[in-house]
C-alpha cells in the first residue's frame, strides 16, 4: 500500500490522520494519504516568503526550461510517490480509477499538461505580451527599446489551490506559478491526488527546488486555511462558491463554465454543416469541463438539430475504464448523479420542455452500480430561454437546444464561459465582441472545448498574480 | 487485565450500580421526584422503583430523546427536592429555533470540582489565574470553568464568544465576518494575557487556542511566553492530530495542554493522561457513576461492542439534579478499555457521528 505523506516546503510529514483513496468499483484501496490539519498549513504560511526568495535565484527563463524537463519526467518517468512509485500508465489506472474518468481521457489530460509545461515559455510571453521576464523578477525595468519604465509587483509570494476531485484538466491553470517565481500551495481534491504530486516530483526532478512547494491533502479545514493564509488563491466548486468568492481580489472562484455554441441567423440553415462541432463541444471529455458545451441556442431549426445531435448522443452507452472508446466518466459520489437525475426529471414538466434524447436511448438515463453511477448523454430541446433546463450545466454530456430570437441571445444566455459564435454577420460580431457576459469568445468553426493556451483562461493569470503599478527611480521629465 | 484493574473496575461496577438505584428512586420518588419522569413513569409497564437494581437495568427505559429538553418548563427535568433553591439554566444548541436547555441547582460545580481532582498541580497551580476563552452567555461553561479556577483558589479572566452568531455568519458564506469576529475575541484575549493578570491557566476551545497561539507567534512570543503552564480544551477537533500538531509545533514542550469531552447533559469527561505509547490516540472517560459513556452498535443501541470496535457514543447522566437513562450522542468512536485512574470503560476516537456528520457544522468556536 502506497502511503502519501503531506508535503510542507518539500518536507514529507506524516500524520497522525490518514484517509485511503478507493477504487470507485471494486473499493480496493489504492493509497492511503495523510491528512493535514488547518493550524498546520496556518504555521507554515508564516514561511511562505521564503518560496519566491528561492525561486528568484532562477530566471524565469531556467524555470520555464525545467518546466519543459519537468514534462518529460511527468510524461515518461517512473517518478517516487510517498512510499511508491508510480510509472505514466499507473497514474493514468490510478487517477481513473479514483476520478471515474475513462483511461484515455487521463492520458489526454497528461498530454494537455505537458502541453503547456513544454510552451510556458510561449505561454508566458504570450500572456504577458512579450514584457520582458526581468521586469517580474526584478519588479521593475523598461521595456526594449523604450524609455518609459514599468513595474510589476507580485501581490503574493505563494498561491494556494483548493483543487477539485473530479476533474483533472484543470491542473493547466497552476502550471505557470512556479515559473512566475511564486511559490505553489496544492490542497488536492480527496480523490485526485495523483496529479498535485506526480507534478511537484516532476518539477523536483527537474531541479525546481522542493522548498517552494507545499501539498496539504486534508478536510475543508485545510481549504479554508490556504483560502485564508494565500494572497492569491484558486478554488473549484459550484455556483455557491463562485457567488461566495465573488468581488474578493484574493480569490479567483472557478465554477460551471455555462458554454455554448450560438448560431447565427446569417449560418443557422446550414446548421448540418457544424454538427461534429456542436456534438465534439457536448461530448468530449464526457462533458465533465466548464468549457464543454452545456447551450445550443438558435433562433431556428432547433428541433431538427436537437433531434440530429440526439441520434448521436442517445445510444452512447458507459464502457470499462479500459476501454480506449469509453465515452462517459463515472459519478463516484454516493447520490450525485441521482441527485441530477432527479433534478432533470423535475424540470423536464416545464412547459415547452423536451428530452430529445429518450427516443434513441435504449434503458434509463441514470445507471446505478453499488459503488457509482452513470448518466448517459442527455439532450434537452426548449422552446424558451427562461425554462430552467435551458441554462443548466452538469458534469455530463448535457446540453439543450435552445430556441430564441438572435437578438435576445445576448441578453438571456448569463454568464458564459466560452461562446463559440457562427457568424459571419459584422454588426452581431460587434455586439458579441463587446458582450462582458462572456469571458472565452470564438467567432468562427471553434469547439468550445478547443483552447489556445496561449490565451488568457477567466482572466489573466498574470493580472491575478501581479499588480502594474508606478515606479520612478529618477524624477520624470519637466513639464 | 491486572488484578489490582481488575479489582478497581470491579469496586467501580458496584458504586455504579449503588449510583443507579439511588439516583433512579430519587427522580421517580412520588413526592421529591422530577415531574417529567413521574408522568413517564405512567406509561412504562415496569416500576423504575422497583425494577431498577443494577445499572443494566436502565436498559429498561426507552432511549431518551433530546427534543425532550426544548421548550419549558425547565424545572420538570429537575428533582422537586430541588425546586426551592436557586437554579440556573443551561442551553445548548439554539441557533435556530427553541434551545435544549437544563436546569441545575449544584451540578455543574460538582462536575468541575471532580475534574479538578485530575488536573496536575505543576501546570495548574493552585492558587492561579485562569483564562476562559469560550463561549458564555447561555451556556454552562463560563460559569462552570470560572467554578473550577474559583475551586482552585484562582480568578478566572473571561474572554466571550458567541457560537449561534459564528454558525449564522457561516451559514449565509460570510466567511471574512466569522474570521473578524473570531479576531475580535483573540484581540480580547490577547490583551487579557499582556496585562499583567499572572494567569497560568486556560480554557480554550482548539479553534481559539489555535488562533491565539499563532497571533503570539506572529507578535514574536508564544504561549508559553505569555506565562501559560496548563490548557484544557475539548470538542471532537481535538483530534490525535491536532493534539500532536500542538505539542510539537503550537505550543512547545513545556506547556500542558489535556482533551476533555462533554456536554451540558452529561458533565465533563476527562482524556487519559498522556503517554508516547499511545501515539496521541485520545481516550476519555465519563466522571462515572454521575455519568456513564458506552460505545454502543450503530444498529443495536443496546449492544456495547467489543474493546476496540466501533460505534456510536451513548450517554448516562445520574445525578441527583438529572436523570439521562441513555441519550444517543452525536459522536461515534472505539470502545476502549478501563485504566487504573478511570476503572472503567472509555471512548477513543470521539468524532461525529458519520451518518449525521454532513449536516452538522462542527467547530464554529
Amino acid at each position: 500500500m502506497i502511503e502519501i505523506p503531506v508535503i510542507r516546503w518539500g518536507q514529507p510529514y506524516e500524520s497522525m490522520d490518514k484517509e485511503p483513496v478507493v477504487h470507485f468499483e471494486s473499493g480496493e484501496e489504492l493509497a492511503v494519504v495523510h491528512q493535514a490539519n488547518g493550524g498546520l498549513i496556518k504555521m507554515d504560511m508564516r514561511k511562505a516568503d521564503k518560496a519566491r526568495d528561492i525561486l528568484r535565484q532562477f530566471s524565469v527563463e531556467d524555470l520555464c526550461d525545467m518546466a519543459g524537463k519537468a514534462a518529460e519526467f511527468y510524461m515518461e518517468g517512473t517518478l517516487p510517490l510517498g512510499s511508491g512509485t508510480q510509472s505514466p500508465q499507473d497514474f493514468c489506472k490510478m487517477q481513473s480509477a479514483t476520478t471515474g474518468l475513462p483511461e484515455h481521457m487521463c492520458a489526454g489530460n497528461m498530454r494537455k499538461n505537458a502541453y503547456v509545461l513544454q510552451h510556458m515559455k510561449d505561454v508566458l510571453q504570450a500572456l504577458t505580451r512579450r514584457l520582458p521576464f526581468e521586469i517580474l523578477t526584478q519588479g521593475y525595468g523598461t521595456e526594449p527599446g523604450g524609455e518609459v519604465m514599468m513595474s510589476y509587483q507580485a501581490n503574493t509570494n505563494v498561491v494556494g489551490m483548493v483543487l477539485p476531485s473530479n476533474s483533472p484538466g484543470v491542473h493547466t491553470l497552476w502550471m505557470p506559478v512556479i515559473p512566475l517565481q511564486i511559490g505553489l500551495v496544492l490542497k488536492p481534491g480527496p480523490q485526485e491526488p495523483w496529479t498535485p504530486y506526480r507534478m511537484y516530483e516532476a518539477f523536483a526532478q527537474a531541479g525546481v527546488p522542493r522548498e517552494v512547494m507545499s501539498i496539504y491533502p486534508g478536510g475543508p479545514e485545510c481549504g479554508a486555511a490556504v483560502l485564508e493564509t494565500c494572497n492569491r488563491a484558486m478554488i473549484f466548486g459550484g455556483t455557491a462558491t463562485v457567488e461566495r468568492y465573488h468581488g474578493d481580489p484574493r480569490v479567483q472562484a472557478h465554477g460551471p463554465g455555462f458554454s455554448k455554441i450560438l448560431l447565427g441567423d446569417d449560418m443557422v440553415d446550414d446548421w448540418e454543416k457544424h454538427l461534429d462541432l456542436m456534438f465534439d463541444s457536448i461530448y468530449v471529455n464526457s462533458g465533465r469541463s466548464c468549457i464543454s458545451c452545456s447551450g445550443i441556442w438558435a433562433s431556428r431549426h432547433t428541433e431538427e438539430i436537437a433531434d440530429a445531435l440526439a441520434q448521436r448522443l442517445g445510444p452512447i452507452e458507459p464502457k470499462p475504464m479500459s476501454d480506449p472508446d469509453a465515452g462517459l466518466a463515472a459519478f463516484t459520489i454516493p447520490g450525485a448523479a441521482e441527485a441530477m437525475h432527479n433534478q432533470i426529471e423535475e424540470k423536464l414538466s416545464e412547459p415547452g420542455v423536451t428530452e430529445v434524447t429518450a427516443k434513441y436511448r435504449t434503458g434509463d438515463r441514470w445507471v446505478h452500480h453499488e459503488r457509482h453511477d452513470f448518466l448517459r448523454p442527455t439532450l434537452i430541446h426548449s422552446e424558451s430561454p427562461d425554462a430552467f433546463l435551458a441554462n443548466t450545466e452538469y458534469m455530463f454530456p448535457f446540453a439543450s437546444v435552445v430556441q430564441c430570437p438572435q437578438e435576445q441571445m445576448l441578453s438571456k444566455i448569463g454568464g458564459t464561459l466560452v461562446a463559440s459564435c457562427i457568424t459571419k454577420d459584422k454588426d452581431w460580431s460587434r455586439q458579441l465582441l463587446d458582450a462582458t457576459n462572456i469571458d472565452r469568445l470564438n467567432i468562427g468553426e471553434v469547439k468550445t472545448i478547443q483552447l489556445h493556451w496561449m490565451q488568457p483562461h477567466e482572466g489573466n493569470i498574470i493580472d491575478f498574480l501581479f499588480r502594474n503599478r508606478a515606479f520612478q527611480n529618477s524624477p520624470p521629465p519637466a513639464h | 487485565m491486572s488484578a489490582n484493574l481488575e479489582q478497581l473496575t470491579t469496586d467501580a461496577r458496584k458504586r455504579l450500580d449503588e449510583q443507579t438505584v439511588r439516583i433512579t428512586k430519587l427522580h421517580f420518588d412520588p413526592q421529591e421526584g422530577a415531574p417529567y419522569w413521574l408522568e413517564q413513569a405512567a406509561g412504562y409497564d415496569f416500576d423504575p422503583l422497583k425494577d431498577v437494581n443494577c445499572f443494566d437495568d436502565l436498559k429498561k427505559f426507552p432511549l431518551f430523546e433530546d427534543d425532550a429538553l426544548r421548550g419549558g418548563p425547565v424545572t420538570r427535568f429537575l428533582p422537586k427536592k430541588w425546586h426551592s433553591e436557586p437554579r440556573y439554566v443551561f442551553e445548548t444548541g439554539g441557533t435556530t429555533g427553541v434551545p435544549k436547555s437544563r436546569c441545575v441547582v449544584r451540578d455543574h460545580w460538582i462536575d468541575y470540582e471532580e475534574f479538578s481532582k485530575t488536573l496536575p498541580d505543576d501546570k495548574f497551580p493552585p492558587g492561579s489565574n485562569w483564562l476562559m476563552l469560550g463561549p458564555s452567555g447561555p451556556r454552562r461553561l463560563r460559569l462552570a470553568v470560572e467554578h473550577l479556577c474559583q475551586h482552585r483558589g484562582g480568578i478566572c479572566f473571561c474572554v466571550d464568544l458567541d457560537p449561534r452568531w459564528v454558525v449564522k455568519l457561516l451559514k449565509k458564506g460570510d466567511v471574512q465576518g466569522a474570521k473578524e469576529y473570531a479576531d475580535h475575541v483573540i484581540d480580547q484575549a490577547e490583551t487579557v494575557l499582556s496585562a499583567g493578570h499572572d494567569v497560568k491557566c486556560m480554557f480554550a476551545t482548539p479553534k481559539l487556542l489555535e488562533a491565539l497561539a499563532l497571533r503570539l507567534i506572529d507578535k514574536g512570543s508564544s504561549i508559553a511566553e505569555a506565562g501559560i503552564t496548563g490548557i484544557f480544551a475539548g470538542g471532537t477537533e481535538f483530534t490525535p492530530q491536532w493534539y500532536r500538531f500542538c505539542k510539537e509545533e503550537l505550543l512547545g514542550p513545556d506547556v500542558y495542554i489535556t482533551p476533555t469531552y462533554g456536554n451540558t447533559l452529561m458533565g465533563l469527561a476527562c482524556g487519559k493522561p498522556f503517554d508516547p505509547a499511545d501515539n496521541y490516540k485520545i481516550t476519555y472517560y465519563a466522571p462515572q457513576p454521575r455519568a456513564v459513556v458506552e460505545v454502543v452498535e450503530f444498529d443495536d443501541y443496546s449492544k456495547v461492542v467489543d474493546y476496540g470496535e466501533t460505534g456510536r457514543v451513548k450517554l448516562y447522566t445520574l445525578t441527583e439534579e438529572l436523570f439521562i437513562p441513555g441519550f444517543m450522542e452525536r459522536d461515534e468512536g472505539e470502545r476502549e478499555p478501563p485504566h487504573e485512574k478511570y476503572p472503567w470503560d472509555g471512548v477513543s476516537g470521539t468524532r461525529p457521528f458519520h451518518e449525521l456528520a454532513k449536516a452538522t457544522t462542527v467547530g464554529v468556536y
